[in-house]
């Protein structure tokens, strides 16, 4: 059975209007799958969603599947025994995503302590090394996250995320926020780690090099809908319909003028 | 730097009017009721800042005054603060619907005028000290929570209250690790500001004869008393001017500090 199964997602304003019209997907264990679009297609909606985590004004219908549990509607009881321990989430803005006022190595801490159990010196070593997975300097525990770079947050959100083993990993934008360089390793990063743990990634973007480096299936988002599923390769060979087609034309665009090749 | 002299000036200016508050407790240089000096005396060796129409030691007057500057200034920013905070908190985390009622409310509330609402609970409650604190106590805390609300829910909408609850962690301890954390600063330095608006108002409830009834001496009744021989003893009503602007402006000066101190951000940056 899959680790994550949304069939026909449908997520609408309280005006009526459709955001997410009829989306289906699934992934699997240790699988990656990556959500594409532009803004307003959808993609952070959906992962807010499968996380449990939408807003209270929209109303959501069709089922999302967290290992067998299911998440539309569940009391927030059951959704806090999925969080953390089947599904983490890793946010687009890593300044917004890290409270401005707690140490970095005390943010690191708060799940460790609550899903390990851990305490004392036992946690104190646990944060060390959940700093360590991401290539950050111990130094950093104590800092606040304005003394630190823009990767260098995003790395502690991934260690926060990554702390209580999550099956399944959401990336929403992750790597948005980054200069282009420092985006190059906050994905090496997401890649090793998911590989080193097994871990299931639902990776979103609105950019297809990026998905390209760490997905090998993706699910082509329009205006809610989803116009375009399949593995990568094929999506790049064969786009199919007019949206997945600029959207491939584009990125390659980009990558020739990198001189890279796609 | 420019903000450390500040918040220094600001303790040191607080500091003296509630070390006089405090020894005026123990010691003042005549006794409250002492009608002994002459009438409308300037200052001299004996009473060091003159005497009022009814011959009483101006200073003596004065310290007793800060006393219930301090006294309401603290009581109504714990009640404003204590009310004021909780349903703030209430509004911020409670669905539409009773968030809207509570922001029309709070609206309502804050529209009405300060004076307006402590002549009200002075009418319903007789002039009193206790009165001046519930007044005043009351008004603000419609400015407090209406303050907390929006910063509960800027907190809220933060992706670190997201990220938390992505982890598990409940709501209790999102409130007290990540909301109150955040919320508190903005919140200290308002409530500074509003304990030197307490102040200010207290001394205004006096000066129109609500406040403490006399013989308490409050600046506001002492600014009162000496408007009407202000020309022949200046000093009466120079002498609670001074010290209101020293408390008021003290608390401001403190308060912008006190940003500062509180947020990590601010700190120890040139």
């Amino acid at each position: 059975m899959s680790l994550l199964t949304v069939s026909d997602l449908t997520v609408s304003s309280a005006d009526g209007r459709t955001l997410v019209d009829g989306l289906s997907f699934s992934v699997g264990r240790g699988h990656r799958l990556g959500l594409i679009g532009e803004s307003g297609s959808g993609k952070s909606l959906t992962t807010l969603a499968v996380a449990g985590l939408l807003p209270p004004g929209l109303r959501a219908s069709g089922t999302v599947l967290l290992d067998g549990t299911s998440v539309l509607g569940a009391p927030e009881r059951s959704l806090n025994r999925l969080r953390g321990r089947v599904a983490a989430v890793v946010f687009q803005e890593p300044s917004t995503a890290l409270d401005p006022l707690m140490r970095l190595g005390h943010q690191v801490a708060e799940p460790l302590r609550r899903h390990q159990g851990l305490r004392g010196a036992a946690l104190k070593a646990a944060v060390l090394a959940s700093l360590e997975e991401v290539a950050l300097p111990a130094r950093v525990a104590r800092a606040y996250p304005h003394e630190v770079s823009g990767g260098q947050r995003q790395r502690a959100a991934i260690a926060m995320a990554l702390a209580c083993r999550p099956a399944l990993l959401i990336a929403d934008e992750p790597t948005t926020a980054l200069d282009v360089t420092v985006q190059a390793e906050v994905l090496a990063l997401l890649d090793r780690l998911a590989t080193a743990h097994e871990m299931a990634l639902l990776f979103v973007s609105h950019d297809l090099a990026v998905v390209g480096k760490v997905t090998d299936e993706v699910v082509v988002l329009s205006a809610g809908r989803a116009v375009r599923t399949g593995p990568l390769r094929s999506v790049l060979a064969d786009p199919g319909d007019a949206y997945t087609a600029a959207l491939v034309a584009s990125a390659r665009r980009l990558d020739e003028a990198l001189g890279g090749a796609l | 730097m420019r903000r450390r002299v500040f918040l220094v000036t600001g303790i040191v200016l607080v500091a003296l009017v509630l070390a006089v508050a405090l020894v005026s407790l123990f010691w003042t240089p005549f006794p409250a009721a002492d009608t002994t000096g002459g009438r409308l005396e300037g200052p001299g060796a004996h009473h060091l800042l003159g005497t009022d129409k009814l011959g009483r030691d101006l200073l003596t007057r004065l310290m007793i005054g800060a006393r219930i500057a301090v006294a309401v200034g603290l009581g109504a920013v714990a009640l404003g603060a204590v009310l004021g905070g909780l349903a703030g908190l209430l509004a911020g985390f409670a669905n539409r619907w009773l968030d809207d009622t509570l922001a029309a409310l709070l609206d309502i509330l804050i529209a009405f005028p300060t004076l307006l609402l402590a002549m009200l609970v002075v009418a319903a409650r007789g002039a009193s000290l206790a009165s001046a604190i519930v007044a005043i106590g009351l008004a603000m805390s419609a400015i407090v929570a209406r303050l907390t609300r929006v910063l509960v829910k800027r907190v809220l909408a933060m992706d670190y209250v997201t990220a938390a609850r992505t982890s598990g962690v409940s709501w209790p301890r999102i409130v007290t690790a990540h909301v109150l954390p955040n919320i508190w600063p903005t919140l200290a330095v308002n409530l500074a500001l509003q304990f030197g608006l307490a102040v200010l108002a207290e001394a205004s409830l006096s000066y129109l004869g609500l406040g403490p009834p006399p013989p308490n001496a409050s600046w506001g009744r002492l600014l009162q008393e000496a408007q009407s021989t202000v020309l022949t003893a200046p000093t009466g009503a120079i002498a609670p001017g001074v010290l209101l602007v020293v408390l008021v402006v003290g608390v401001n000066l403190l308060a912008d500090g006190l940003r500062d101190v509180a947020d990590p951000t601010r700190r120890g940056h040139r």
